[in-house]
């Protein structure tokens, strides 16, 4: 595995540095549990979508978006655990091909959140190596954080999805979400532009 | 009433798949992920053919509630294409993502499972799908009837839209012929 050369670092750290780089109200999709509290932590934005369930669908969700607005740029973040659950979109993404969707990997080869139990992937596949096959030909691990700010920096440059894979620790996500999800979702839409505010 | 203005424009050969292809044009739904159905196939082949649609094959259901969950709340309108089987993967995204993030997500479900079914396991799943449904309470409606086909679709999807509530479409074997075990 490429892992082995590659930093582990913190998944707040690594949220708060691609919130910094984020200046022309990108969407950002927060998949469940520590991956959403970690954006919510970072400064909530009206571009972001927090996920309260539905484990897996942080990709497919973003996808959405960046097939709506082609213009905006699209970020997903999503846990291992959760992204193990729906390889498929993997390559339904690859088959599109959107020119403004960047993925995110958090992996920290365990449910953090449940009791922090191995994933069935933990210590035997790579999830690059996963996203590569699934034809993502832009999908690379971050060896550290400044590797991954660059990595960002070439995601917003592309005319392809990527995908950007980034070793983390066991920590728990730093805030907690609100869990309002008719305002989640209206927030964002208004964040997006779709609508206004009544 | 702006249904009795809207007759079936160009669904020109007057079939079930092209009824819904035009309810789904004129209601601005041009996105259409699907996982395929042997009784779907035309409406997907047609729906592949014609550039106003968005349609590709995704690899599970949830996922395809994912993306048009998305697109709905960037300015997109889509639609789910499924079987039964298919609807039967769906009850957690339904009751974590569209029902409480109130989605109008819109469904089409071939109906497997009944009038003429060969499959034991087909028509098992079958008699989940309803009671799924009603369980979050969601709006669902059996289509059987070419001749209500327009109207059931047309206004189920405004509902949807302007209620942000999902919907189920059940295009049944009476409406669609279904799948025989000749076939």
């Amino acid at each position: 595995m490429n892992t082995r050369n590659t930093k582990v670092v913190n998944r707040f750290e690594i949220t708060s540095r691609l919130i910094a780089k984020l200046k022309h109200e990108e969407a950002v999709i927060g998949g469940i549990g520590n991956t959403n509290f970690d954006l919510w932590a970072s400064g909530h934005r009206p571009q972001n979508f927090y996920m309260l369930g539905s484990m897996g669908l942080a990709f497919p969700i973003a996808l959405g978006v960046a097939l709506a607005q082609p213009d905006r740029r699209v970020f997903a973040l999503e846990g291992d655990g959760s992204l193990l659950m729906q390889l498929g979109a993997l390559s339904t993404i690859a088959g599109l091909k959107p020119k403004n969707l960047t993925m995110i990997v958090m992996d920290n080869g365990i449910y953090q959140i449940t009791g922090a139990q191995p994933t069935p992937a933990a210590n035997v596949a790579d999830i690059v190596a996963i996203a590569i096959g699934s034809g993502l030909a832009r999908s690379a691990w971050a060896a550290d954080e400044e590797d991954f700010e660059r990595l960002v920096d070439d995601a917003m440059a592309a005319s392809e999805p990527s995908l950007i894979a980034v070793r983390i620790d066991d920590k728990p996500g730093v805030g907690t979400t609100r869990r309002d999800p008719v305002q989640i979702r209206e927030r964002f839409m208004h964040g997006l532009g779709v609508r206004d505010p009544l | 009433m702006a249904i009795a203005e809207q007759q079936p424009q160009g669904s020109s050969d007057g079939s079930w798949h092209g009824i819904v292809l035009q309810t789904l044009k004129r209601n601005e739904i041009s996105l259409i992920p699907y996982v395929p159905d042997r009784v779907l196939t035309p409406l997907i082949k047609n729906l592949h053919a014609d550039p106003y649609f968005t349609t590709f094959a995704t690899a599970r259901e949830e996922e395809a509630v994912g993306i048009v969950a998305g697109a709905w709340m960037g300015g997109r309108r889509g639609a789910v294409l499924m079987q039964t089987s298919g609807f039967a993967t769906l009850a957690n995204v339904l009751a974590s993502l569209a029902v409480p993030y109130q989605i109008p997500l819109i469904m089409f479900v071939s109906e497997r499972g009944t009038l003429g079914e060969f499959n034991y396991g087909q028509s098992l799943v079958c008699r989940t799908m309803r009671p799924v449904l009603d369980s979050l309470a969601l709006e669902h409606h059996t289509i059987t009837r070419l001749d209500e086909l327009e109207f059931i679709t047309d206004r189920s999807i405004k509902q949807a839209v302007t209620t942000q509530a999902p919907v189920a479409l059940i295009l049944n074997p009476l409406l669609t012929g279904g799948k025989v075990f000749d076939k």
